[in-house]
């Protein structure tokens, strides 16, 4: 490796490198605006500056210096000190100096870097720059007066995000960053810019004025807004979630979110159950915790065991579902199903039902094929993964399903499964490529998995997967569904499946795990909901037995690649809510069929001896077992109708999400309806 | 004769447009003359012939042309070369390249096809300032009598193919640089890119570029004509040849006129441009290279002379050669308060120092221009400029700093005169007005 020199110190770099990595190995902070890991280089702050030697007599930018084998690099001589106080100088001239007011103070850059680089006072008499605000959408905050021009925000939408909707107008002093016509940013990854911008001239709008962040109690966690399992941190101020932020999880999420993952949060303060509730005549009536448990343990007694169902829903922690398992199976019970949506995968090899190239390992493919998905609306950072392998130029995709507008360019193979049978014997440009790729892969989305046709799907995709010699990925949508399939939560021997559960006559009693994206239109059994908002299935409820949500309990969660990973609880369960788990263990001992569990820890011990894989956190197989493509479904007529994406409003998916103003809001200005409404 | 150079040795012999400017004209005055024999030569003949005959580019910076040429690959690939031909002039006080566009093109399309084959590209773009309208119609009809006459294009007579096109700018100061000229030329935002990497190495559309001033490229047509040593000839060692002079401001004949490097501003001024308006004496300064270099008072305008070393030594710069003149009458301070303008208003916005720093200059001289200024304030705009200088992605920056500097450098004493007569003047005033709070 090439060695260079920082301040007299050697340090072996690896080749590529820039200047500033080089300074960063050395144990040197450089300051920095524009510059970051992720996007592309534009060297506009000039705040990295370094003396460089060999190289001309003036400080250089070290972001966008390449190191050199031999260089001899300066961060601390008076040069390189007068440079970076004069660029904060004139970062600050125009800037408005109201961090008092402003929501990024305590976590703002150029506050800090102020602190090492700026004057005491402003030499700068004039008049400031004034700059008016831009309309970015219910989430981007604007304050554009405070901006520095780093275009950080720029580089993402357009790099990572995929849409053109963010840039910079105008020159000289009078360039702004703005959105086309005041259009609001359409972009799914949209507010990771309020993270990036290393002022406050984009924060967050839900969360102005809310906090400060020395106030906040942090907590880190995983996301279970979507099946990925994105590593988040929940700022909590009280009882509280005020915000979700990020955190750097190189395997999953890289260091972006979702919009839902970040402000779906406000729907855990809405809606939700914070008591027991028993139907009676017809009305819900407030109960206590007493009266509403030995309701349901006379019905679970009085009821046979073959009468009874359960259905996990998609948020589902998966010590819940175990202890769910645990009670109702040794209860004789066999009619459970963690699967909502009725996919037709679960019996058979772990394997068959993760994403087993792995989040990460997906950009190595050169050729992905998607059947049935939509990555944009079912996993955003999973689509900037693959648009990031499509921009360097080494992706193809194939997409057999909705033609939607996924940031990057595809093949469309057709619009029903009907394309994947003849793909083998087709002599198209994608296909010969497809031939010669050398990690190809298919991408099967749960839309192709919860049809009438599934089965067939299922089998052709499986034998297109096997001709083409493809990794098999399922990218699942629900947080909980890997982890309820690893856990065997489906039905056994004789059981029902949810959509049979549900039907007219399909049971007498029916426990909803938080299943929300059900229909119970039909059923005419006795519901009971353990759940954590008023939605569907507390709407249809006899007994409502108030639960935890995803930030108010500790948990595991099983992402669509087969990473199991904690979550912590950040703030306490709602008014009288209780762990979900610990419900259940209650209701067991009125049962009579006591779990032999006291604490989360034991019902873990538990769950880890009998289902090792979950023992394993954060690990997932480098190399997973070969998948045994004739045991996938089974062969059956394709229909022509058109595969759909699992996710129809991307905002809106699940309870927590639809009890939120913001997301209610976004899927509003994403559909249109508020600017018809505005005219 | 005025000025040093004999007419036999001007190779720009239709510079004030008397004579046709088309194709037949211009072989008539020695174009296209024995072109075919110099491609035929090999690149490295024309690269050593140029590098021998001291040409530096005349766009202002002064770089070695046959060095610059032999930066670009030895080998074609299927990664075209291009030649781009800054066209975009610009600045202040230089009007030199626009004689060659309307009054002499085939020159510089000679010049085009000579060094596309002395970098081995097949096609040249000529990138053409917004405002010359005129320019580009005369530049685009010559090209086509050029094609028409298979002196370019594919199979030429010549034997080397190349192609001549044309983009016209949308009329920005800042694209005048070669990284922001390529990006605006690619139909971007004309802002300056990092180097590296170098246009040679990436350049337009990322494959291996040169860009050439339009004097440089026009004159090497005639250089390998009439020989390395003939240009070599004139001028000092290291400041050869001849080159265009302009000259505007406080004269009696403001012209462009072409001479050879190493001339005297005195007789540059007093031969050429008719003499300064009442008089050598009534002389206050000259700007020698285009609006970004700093001034030389008068008092150094005897001895000067137009070479890239003695006008560097005078802490100031040969520049593109276009210089202004200012007589006794001229109000300095005012005239680089209005540069400052300039480039306030020509900065892209891209980086800090000169998005915050030009405008920040300009407000300071305008004030310094009526006076209303504190002396320390005279402190601080120097520290503000050199704040700029050296700490921006292109060379702006430093060309917004250095008029200031050249002002202070020299004339500080009127400044400072003029802050302490407008507060003389003002002290009655202040009084009375905290007499009536």
């Amino acid at each position: 490796m090439p060695i260079a020199k920082v301040d007299g110190v050697e340090v072996e770099f690896e080749a590529g490198m820039n200047v500033l990595q080089v300074c960063e190995l050395a144990g040197k902070e450089i300051p920095r605006f524009c510059y970051h890991e992720r996007l592309s280089i534009a060297g506009n702050c000039r705040m990295c500056l370094v003396e460089v030697k060999p190289g001309p007599p003036k400080p250089q930018a070290s972001c966008a210096l390449p190191a050199a084998e031999g260089q001899e690099i300066f961060t601390d001589t008076p040069m390189v000190k007068k440079a970076r106080h004069g660029v904060m100088e004139f970062l600050l001239i125009n800037h408005p100096l109201d961090c008092p007011i402003c929501d990024q103070g305590g976590e703002c850059d150029l506050q800090d870097q102020a602190m090492g680089y700026g004057r005491d006072d402003s030499r700068y008499a004039l008049n400031k720059r004034a700059v008016e605000e831009k309309h970015m959408g219910p989430l981007i905050k604007t304050v554009m007066t405070r901006c520095i021009q780093c275009t950080r925000c720029v580089r993402f939408i357009t790099e990572v995000a995929g849409v053109p909707d963010i840039g910079l107008i105008s020159r000289g002093e009078d360039v702004e960053i703005t959105t086309y016509l005041d259009k609001a940013v359409a972009s799914e990854l949209s507010a990771n810019v309020i993270d990036l911008c290393p002022v406050g001239a984009l924060t967050s709008k839900p969360y102005a004025f809310n906090a400060r962040p020395w106030e906040l109690k942090k907590t880190e966690s995983v996301d279970v807004m979507d099946a990925l399992g994105s590593a988040i941190r929940v700022d909590a101020r009280g009882p509280a979630v005020l915000r979700v932020l990020p955190r750097i999880n190189e395997a999953v999420n890289e260091e972006w979110i979702s919009d839902k993952t970040r402000y779906a949060v406000d729907g855990l303060g809405r809606q939700r159950l914070d008591r027991p509730y028993v139907r009676e005549n017809g009305k819900l009536k407030p109960a206590t915790w007493a009266e509403a448990l030995d309701v349901v343990a006379a019905r679970i007694k009085a009821t046979s065991p073959d009468r009874i169902g359960v259905i996990a829903g998609d948020l589902q922690d998966a010590e819940s579902m175990k202890a769910a398992l645990d009670l109702f199976g040794g209860l004789g019970v066999k009619s459970l199903d963690c699967r909502q949506d009725g996919m037709v995968l679960g019996d058979g090899q772990r394997e068959s039902w993760l994403f087993n190239s792995s989040i990460q390992g997906i950009e190595d493919a050169d050729f992905v094929l998607l059947v049935g998905s939509n990555p944009r609306l079912e996993a955003p950072v999973l689509n900037a993964r693959l648009r990031k392998r499509w921009l360097a130029g080494a992706l193809q995709v194939g997409v057999i399903g909705p033609q939607a507008d996924l940031t990057y360019s595809y093949t469309h193979l057709g619009d029903g499964a009907s394309a994947l049978a003849g793909l083998a014997k087709s002599k198209s440009d994608f296909v010969t490529g497809l031939k010669a790729a050398k990690k190809p892969a298919i991408i099967v989305g749960a839309g192709a998995l919860t049809r009438a046709d599934s089965a067939a799907v299922l089998a052709a995709a499986a034998g297109v997967a096997k001709t083409f010699g493809m990794t098999w990925n399922v990218l699942h949508t629900a947080a909980s569904r890997v982890g309820g399939l690893d856990l065997g939560f489906v039905p056994g021997e004789g059981g029902k499946t949810a959509g049979e559960l549900v039907a007219k006559g399909g049971a007498d009693l029916l426990v909803l795990l938080g299943a929300d994206e059900i229909d119970l239109k039909q059923t005419d059994a006795f519901v009971v909901y353990l759940g954590t908002h008023g939605d569907a299935g507390a709407h249809r409820a006899d007994v409502i037995l108030p639960g935890a949500a995803y930030t108010e309990k500790n948990g595991l969660y099983v992402n669509t690649e087969g990473r199991v990973q904690m979550g912590f609880r950040a703030v306490f369960p709602k008014g009288e809510a209780r762990e979900d788990w610990a419900i259940l263990r209650a209701l067991s001992e009125r049962v009579g069929a006591k779990l032999p569990y006291d604490s989360l820890d034991e019902l873990r011990g538990k769950l880890f001896a009998e289902h090792p894989s979950f023992g394993r956190i954060g690990y997932v197989a480098e190399t997973p077992a070969a998948v045994d493509f004739a045991a996938l479904g089974r062969k059956g007529d394709l229909s022509d109708t058109p595969l759909w994406s699992a996710v129809a409003n991307f905002y809106l998916t699940n309870p927590i999400a639809r009890a939120s103003v913001t997301m209610a809001e976004c899927a509003q200005t994403a559909s249109g309806a508020a600017k018809i409404a505005a005219e | 004769m005025a000025g040093i150079l004999a007419d036999k040795d001007r190779i720009f012999l239709n510079l004030y447009g008397q004579h046709d400017w088309t194709l037949e004209g211009a072989k008539s005055r020695g174009a296209w003359n024995g072109t075919k024999d110099i491609v035929a030569q090999t690149p490295e003949w024309i690269c050593d012939q140029i590098k021998a005959s001291g040409l530096r580019g005349r766009g202002g910076a002064g770089f070695a042309t046959g060095l610059k040429w032999t930066f670009m690959p030895k080998q074609e690939s299927e990664r075209p070369h291009y030649l781009l031909v800054n066209a975009d002039e610009s600045e202040p006080g230089a009007c030199k390249d626009r004689e060659i566009l309307r009054n002499d093109p085939h020159l510089l399309i000679e010049g085009c096809l000579i060094a596309c084959r002395a970098m081995r590209s097949h096609q040249a773009y000529i990138y053409i300032r917004g405002e010359y309208v005129h320019e580009r119609e005369r530049l685009t009809a010559a090209i086509k009598q050029a094609y028409d006459a298979k002196l370019i294009g594919k199979g030429n007579i010549h034997g080397w193919d190349c192609d001549v096109g044309i983009q016209h700018g949308g009329g920005a100061y800042v694209c005048g640089d070669e990284t922001a000229l390529m990006e605006s030329f690619e139909g971007k935002k004309g802002q300056p890119r990092l180097k590296p990497p170098f246009p040679a190495g990436a350049g337009i559309y990322g494959c291996p570029t040169t860009v050439n001033n339009v004097e440089t490229i026009s004159v090497v047509g005639t250089i390998l004509r009439r020989g390395a040593e003939w240009f070599a000839g004139f001028g000092t060692e290291k400041s050869t040849g001849t080159k265009l002079f302009a000259g505007s401001g406080h004269l009696n004949k403001p012209c462009v006129v072409e001479d050879a490097v190493g001339i005297s501003v005195k007789q540059l001024i007093e031969d050429h441009f008719g003499g300064v308006r009442g008089g050598w004496s009534n002389l206050k300064a000259v700007i020698p290279g285009g609006i970004s270099v700093r001034m030389i008072p008068a008092d150094q305008c005897d001895e000067a002379i137009m070479t890239y070393e003695d006008l560097a030594a005078r802490g100031s710069g040969l520049g593109t050669g276009t210089m202004i003149v200012f007589d006794k009458d001229a109000d300095l301070v005012k005239a680089i308060a209005r540069a400052s303008y300039f480039y306030k208003h020509e900065s892209c916005g891209q980086c800090t120092p000169c998005r915050e720093g030009t405008g920040w200059m300009w407000r300071v001289m305008e004030r310094m221009a009526t006076g209303e200024a504190e002396m320390s304030e005279i402190d601080m705009l120097l520290d503000v400029a050199s704040q700029v200088e050296g700490h921006t992605i292109c060379g702006l920056g430093d060309a917004a700093a250095w008029p200031i500097q050249g002002l202070f450098r020299h004339f500080r004493h009127e400044v400072e005169e003029r802050i302490t007569n407008y507060r003389a003047r003002r002290g009655s005033y202040a009084g009375a007005s905290i007499a009536a709070e």
